[in-house]
């Protein structure tokens, strides 16, 4: 039996994984979990980015958004991190819970 | 004497006389009280300088070069709002034959209530004020022209009566002045809308031709003047002109006071001070006829012929029912102030039968009603003074006490029940002559000659109660009058006598002005 | 004399006792000697007017006019200029009239010095009657309706001031309001009927007026208005003149100083209603005339009745003016215009006399005027007596005394009347009268001055007056004697007065509204003419004239029989008598009731009804006007309320209502990320469920 591995595939892996991205986010209290989340749901775009691209008329643009996006996830990655430690160091953890600055 | 603006001068004399009075300060109350005397003593040297220089000849009513020391000049000039056009309010001031009865009359009545008022002790210098300020709208109100100035000075004099009465008046003075204020101001809001209803039905030409509304009296008399559409326009065949004749009608009885409107008149003359009531029942009330005569009449000829019937049978429940209402009454001001009710009931009758007899003398009687009554009240508030009662059943004796008091009580009970030789008689008499001469409305007048009888009864039954009988021993102190109170009784009195003896001297200044109103009446232009 | 210094004369004779009114009340105070100034100034008159008297009769037949206007009205539309004049008119009544006056004013004010003196308010009292005799010869001299009515009013004040001299006490006060208004009563109508006139004439003037009649030219064209003015006007005269049923006021005028009585309630201003009537009288139609004389004899008849129970002298001589007065009109309702005014002048006389004659007894007396504790004053008092007694025989009218002559005149006429018309009851009410007035007048004599005195007290103070008040006693019962009149005693027609001064004039009525007898022979209408009775009248008159003389003469010797018989004599015990027709006797000393039933009725419940129209005007019009103001002010108090709870609540519960939302979801804001993040996760998710984009 063969599967012909089409669009829907790659969208459904995609949606998949920005599942777990989002439930990644909502339920980890650890900062360090939730950008771990992001990155799921930024590489999910990117799956889906790269599926138009082959399977749409768009020629290579997905495929390069795609790499600005890895580009972006990195530096994104690498300040958020700064963040983290940030804060770790105003609140002594990066549990999310806690910090509820934002309220106020 | 043409150019020189007397009648500005006689109007707004006393609110100059008002800023001196504010100006001096609050302690000088000689000062201020001399004031406000020699400016109503200037009042009526002018009035009287009007008298000199009046052309008996010259009719006025409806025309505006027969009309005398005329002052016009433009006062609001706007030049185009929206939808309102051009809007243009004339400051016009004029006497003729039926203005200067009354304007005499405000000037000497205002004279002697300063005199009156000279035992005024609560605060002297609000007092004086008020009532200068009261003068110069009693006095626009007679010499003005145009409506909108006509109705400021209406309104204007109601403010400090309200004051003259609530603050100086008797024990239920807020009461009476409250009264006072609110049913006078009733009646003005029917004036105000008929204005307002006349100056949007009628038009004036200018000099350059343009046609603006107007507020001026003698314009609105002119039946071209009215637009095809006009609301008030006799052209108009769904006019409402007969109800706006009962409107006007209705502001200007509650003034005079008619029956039913005439219950503030009691209550004010019972709280208000000796001098208010005297300018109340010699000046205030003699606006309401005035009104009728200079404003409802010739503006609505056809509906005054129409009404007269109505108008006599008025004046003929304010007769005797003011009569028999004063027959019954316990209080001596109450009594005087029925009295009145009575009294300007004559004047209704004289103006109802529309001939020049009848309305003769419902301005002579205005005048005289005017003298007579400010007589009566001041004679109420001498006993007032002294024995601070009124009951008329306290008294009793005091013309052994006090005769010469005695006789001027006497000079104006007489000259109040009619007694010929004394002015009240001629103006009844010309009143009832004018009104008997009338087919449709004799037996009105046959009627109405029950009030000489019933004037007799009250009047020598309170003359009765009051000066003879046994003295009661409670009153034996009592002081015959004083030089202040002689200086007020025996003007008053010269008057009486003066006109009863000789009443050409007021007959002839409006005999042309009442001639051309009645013929305006019945046959216009 | 020309006519010009007669019309000044009069003029200054008409006003010189108003100035000394003026003088007095001015400057009285200050000199009490000017009441001598005022008496002064009556004798001045009294010889003008005799002056005047004697060239009006002996130089001029016509009569004079003069007259000013007033007051103008002209040119007014409709009407026509209207002319009020002022005039008099001096013909032989006037004339006559004027001497009449002035000579009982004059005689009145010279007794008054003595009968005032030591009165606090003497000059006052000289003041007030100057101002009567001023009033009174206006209404004597005047041409015009207009000045009549003035006059008239004026004369009822001096009366009304007289009567209330001595105000303190509360029955003078009483007497002169009720004089006054009880007059009014009257001048309303005569008021009615003078505007009836004007209304269609436009004059006042007796003369245009009556000219105008004479052409034709009826009030609003009838003969009913005609004979309503008449009726209307002689109401003036039922008010003046006391007739029935206004005549409740003279005897309680009595209250006035006598003299006053004497002036005012008896000779003159009494009179002056006749004298109006003899004015108008050309204008009175058979139907007005008529009603004239059954008021007159009805009022003669029912004062006669009341008169003989009075206790008191002046209200017996009070009754007896009201009953000779009803004399007088009823004479003049009969058509015997000339005894009528020839019985006002002998009247006039006799009665002051009489007056004066009791203001003698009572100054005397101190002040005692019940007749019941006087008697035996004849020896006292001789002058008094015997004047008084001339008096009473004229009124009485017994021969050779001037009342004889006019009574009997007006009797005759009466009973012409009665045979011409057939009204026989008002020659009856004549005769029975003069019988009743013959016995009453005798009561009062021979209780006051015969017999034994009955208050032995009073009796012995009692002294002859001085000169200054029976000269004029004297004066006026001379003047009640026939030879002043006439030569004959017994033919009052063939004297000068009747023969040569006056006569009764031409009526102006239309012919068909006449009595057969008024109605001249002749056609022309002249109206100052003497009138030309048709020849059946004369005959009746002649048919008339000893029968009516007999009788009169009997009843009245009847009269003092009988008034003899009862109390001089004392043949029947009067008070026996009394007790057995107690009923009748109660209803003649209470005057009929007369003033109980006014009372109850016409004062009374005018009273009343002014006391519920005060109620009315306090509570129902008041009330309307004071339930408008609750009601609005009840109106605002309920929209103030509705602005506060409704309006107003509105407004805050908006405000409240999102306070409270907010403050709801507040709670959502936790500050926390990720919960922001499943709220829209789950937002999303509902979106896309509400629009399903797939």
């Amino acid at each position: 039996m063969t599967v012909n591995v089409g669009l829907t595939h790659f969208l459904i892996i995609s949606a998949i994984l920005f599942s777990l991205g989002i439930y990644g986010i909502i339920t980890r209290k650890n900062a360090v979990m939730v950008l771990m989340g992001i990155e799921l749901i930024l590489n999910s775009a990117n799956i889906n980015f790269v599926a138009f691209a082959r399977y749409g008329n768009f020629g290579f643009s997905g495929q390069i958004i795609a790499l600005f996006v890895i580009i972006l996830a990195a530096a994104e990655a690498a300040i958020a991190l700064a963040i983290v430690l940030n804060i770790y160091k105003t609140f002594s953890n990066v549990n999310v819970d806690e910090i509820d600055k934002l309220k106020e | 004497m043409s150019g020189f603006p007397i009648l500005s001068l006689i109007t707004f004399l006393p609110i100059l006389g008002m800023i001196i009075v504010l100006i001096l300060p609050k302690e000088q109350q000689k000062h201020i009280k001399y004031t406000t005397l020699i400016i109503t003593a200037i009042q009526v040297i002018l009035a009287i300088i009007l008298l000199a220089n009046y052309n008996y000849s010259a009719a006025g009513v409806y025309e505006e070069k027969s009309f005398q020391f005329i002052e016009k000049f433009r006062w609001i000039e706007i030049s185009e709002i929206s939808w309102l056009g051009k809007v243009k309010i004339d400051y016009f001031l004029g006497i003729d034959g039926i203005s200067m009865p009354m304007v005499l009359l405000t000037a000497i009545i205002s004279f002697i209530a300063t005199i009156s008022s000279w035992n005024i002790e609560k605060s002297v210098k609000g007092y004086f004020a008020l009532f200068l300020l009261l003068d110069t709208g009693m006095m626009g109100v007679f010499v003005a022209l145009d409506f909108f100035l006509f109705y400021i000075f209406w309104e204007l004099m109601l403010l400090p009566m309200y004051f003259l009465i609530g603050i100086w008046g008797g024990p239920r003075k807020e009461y009476a002045a409250i009264k006072f204020f609110i049913y006078t101001l009733f009646g003005s809001v029917f004036i105000l809308l008929v204005m307002i209803g006349l100056y949007f039905s009628a038009t004036e030409t200018l000099a350059d031709g343009t046609k603006v509304f107007t507020f001026n009296l003698l314009q609105l008399m002119n039946p071209n003047n009215y637009l095809q559409d006009g609301i008030l326009s006799p052209l108009n065949p769904h006019n409402l002109r007969f109800i706006a004749y009962l409107a006007l009608f209705v502001g200007f009885a509650i003034k005079i006071p008619m029956f039913p409107f005439h219950t503030w008149l009691p209550d004010a003359h019972v709280e208000a001070p000796t001098p208010i009531s005297v300018i109340l029942a010699g000046v205030l009330l003699k606006m309401g006829t005035y009104g009728i005569l200079r404003i409802s009449y010739p503006i609505f000829p056809e509906i005054t012929r129409q009404l007269m019937w109505w108008i006599a049978l008025f004046g003929m429940i304010n007769i005797i029912y003011g009569a028999l209402v004063a027959l019954a009454q316990k209080d001596f001001k109450k009594l005087i102030a029925y009295s009145s009710v009575s009294h300007m009931g004559y004047v209704l009758l004289g103006m109802a039968s529309l001939s020049s007899t009848g309305i003769t003398g419902a301005i002579f009687q205005m005048f005289n009603h005017g003298t007579i009554t400010a007589m009566l009240f001041l004679i109420v508030g001498v006993i007032y003074d002294r024995a601070h009662t009124r009951g008329l059943n306290d008294f009793g004796g005091l013309a052994a006490q006090m005769p010469v008091y005695t006789g001027f009580v006497t000079v104006a009970f007489f000259a109040a029940i009619g007694l010929p030789s004394l002015s009240g008689f001629i103006s009844e008499a010309l009143v009832f002559v004018g009104a008997f001469g009338v087919t449709n409305i004799r037996i009105i007048t046959m009627i109405s000659t029950l009030g000489i009888l019933l004037g007799a009864g009250y009047m020598l039954w309170t003359l009765q109660r009051i000066f003879f009988g046994p003295l009661n021993e409670k009153w034996s102190s009592l002081k015959d009058l004083e030089f202040r109170e002689y200086a007020m009784f025996a003007p008053l009195s010269a008057i009486i006598i003066f006109l009863g003896v000789y009443p050409s001297a007021m007959l002839n200044i409006m005999n042309t002005s009442v001639n051309t109103l009645v013929s305006f009446l019945f046959n216009g232009q | 004399m020309t006519e010009y210094l007669l019309v000044t004369l009069s003029i200054i004779t008409l006003f010189l006792p108003v100035f000394g009114f003026a003088t007095l009340i001015f400057f009285g105070k200050k000199f009490p000697k000017l009441y001598l100034f005022e008496v002064g100034i009556l004798f001045t008159a009294l010889i003008i007017s005799i002056l005047i008297l004697f060239a009006k009769l002996t130089y001029f037949d016509k009569d004079i006019v003069s007259s000013l206007t007033w007051f103008i009205l002209s040119n007014a539309p409709n009407t026509g200029t209207v002319n009020i004049e002022l005039g008099i008119k001096i013909d032989n009544i006037t004339a006559i009239m004027l001497f009449v006056v002035n000579l009982i004013s004059a005689l009145v004010h010279l007794y008054s010095i003595e009968y005032m003196r030591g009165d606090k308010r003497y000059t006052r009292y000289f003041a007030y009657l100057g101002l009567f005799t001023f009033s009174m010869l206006g209404i004597v001299l005047t041409h015009n309706l207009l000045m009549m009515y003035i006059f008239w009013e004026l004369v009822g004040l001096s009366s009304y001031l007289l009567i209330g001299f001595w105000f303190e006490k509360k029955s003078a006060a009483d007497a002169s309001k009720k004089a006054f208004i009880v007059n009014r009563v009257g001048d309303v109508g005569m008021f009615i009927g003078i505007l009836i006139l004007f209304t269609n004439y436009k004059t006042f003037t007796f003369d245009t007026i009556f000219h105008q009649i004479s052409i034709g030219n009826l009030p609003f064209g009838s003969e009913a208005w005609l004979t309503a003015a008449g009726i209307l006007v002689f109401m003036g005269a039922v008010g003046k003149s006391a007739q029935f049923p206004l005549h409740v006021w003279l005897p309680d005028a009595m209250e006035g100083p006598t003299p006053v009585s004497a002036l005012i309630h008896a000779a003159t201003m009494v009179a002056a209603g006749v004298y109006l009537v003899t004015r108008i009288f050309v204008m009175l139609t058979a139907d007005a005339m008529l009603v004239i004389a059954i008021v007159g004899a009805l009022t003669s008849f029912v004062a006669a009745t009341i008169a003989i129970t009075q206790n008191d002298i002046k209200k017996v001589l009070a009754y007896s003016t009201v009953s000779q007065l009803g004399y007088m009109i009823m004479s003049l309702g009969v058509g015997a215009y000339v005894f009528a005014f020839f019985h006002l002048v002998t009247h006039a006389f006799f009665k002051a006399c009489l007056f004066l004659g009791s203001g003698s007894v009572i100054h005397s007396m101190h002040h005692e005027q019940d007749i019941r504790n006087m008697g035996g004053l004849r020896k006292k008092m001789p002058i008094t007596y015997i004047t008084f007694l001339i008096s009473t025989l004229a009124i009485s009218g017994i021969p050779l005394t001037s009342g004889f002559l006019s009574k009997d005149g007006i009797l005759a006429g009466t009973l012409v009347f009665g045979k011409l018309t057939g009204h026989w009851l008002i020659p009856v009410f004549g005769f029975t009268v003069a019988a009743l007035t013959a016995f009453y007048m005798f009561r009062l004599l021979i209780l006051t001055f015969h017999g034994e005195p009955r208050d032995h007290h009073k009796f012995e103070h009692a002294h002859e007056s001085p000169l200054v008040m029976t000269a004029p006693l004297i004066v006026l019962a001379i003047l009640s004697i026939f030879i002043f009149y006439t030569p004959n005693p017994f033919s009052p027609d063939e004297g000068w007065f009747l023969k040569n001064w006056v006569k009764t004039p031409q009526q102006v009525t239309p012919v068909s509204s006449r009595f057969d007898f008024m109605k001249s022979e002749s056609k022309n209408i002249n109206i100052h003419g003497e009138i030309i009775h048709s020849e059946l009248y004369t005959e009746t008159l002649h048919w008339a004239h000893y029968p009516a003389m007999m009788l009169s003469i009997t009843l009245a010797g009847l009269g003092i029989l009988f008034a003899f018989m009862f109390y001089q004599w004392k043949k029947v015990n009067v008070d026996k008598l009394t007790e057995k027709i107690k009923p009748v006797y109660n209803f003649s000393l209470n005057k009929w009731y007369i003033d109980e039933l006014y009372d109850a009725t016409a004062v009374g419940q005018t009273l009343n009804f002014s006391k519920v129209l005060a109620w009315f005007d306090n509570n129902i019009i008041d009330g309307i006007v004071n339930g408008s103001a609750w009601i609005t002010k009840s109106f605002s108090n309920l929209s103030g309320l509705f602005d506060n709870y409704v309006v107003d609540g509105l407004v805050n519960f908006t405000a409240f209502f999102s306070g409270f939302v907010g403050f709801s979801l507040k709670k959502l804001q936790t500050g926390k990320v990720q919960t922001y993040i499943v709220f829209v996760v789950f937002s999303v998710i509902i979106l896309l469920l509400i629009f399903k984009p797939f």
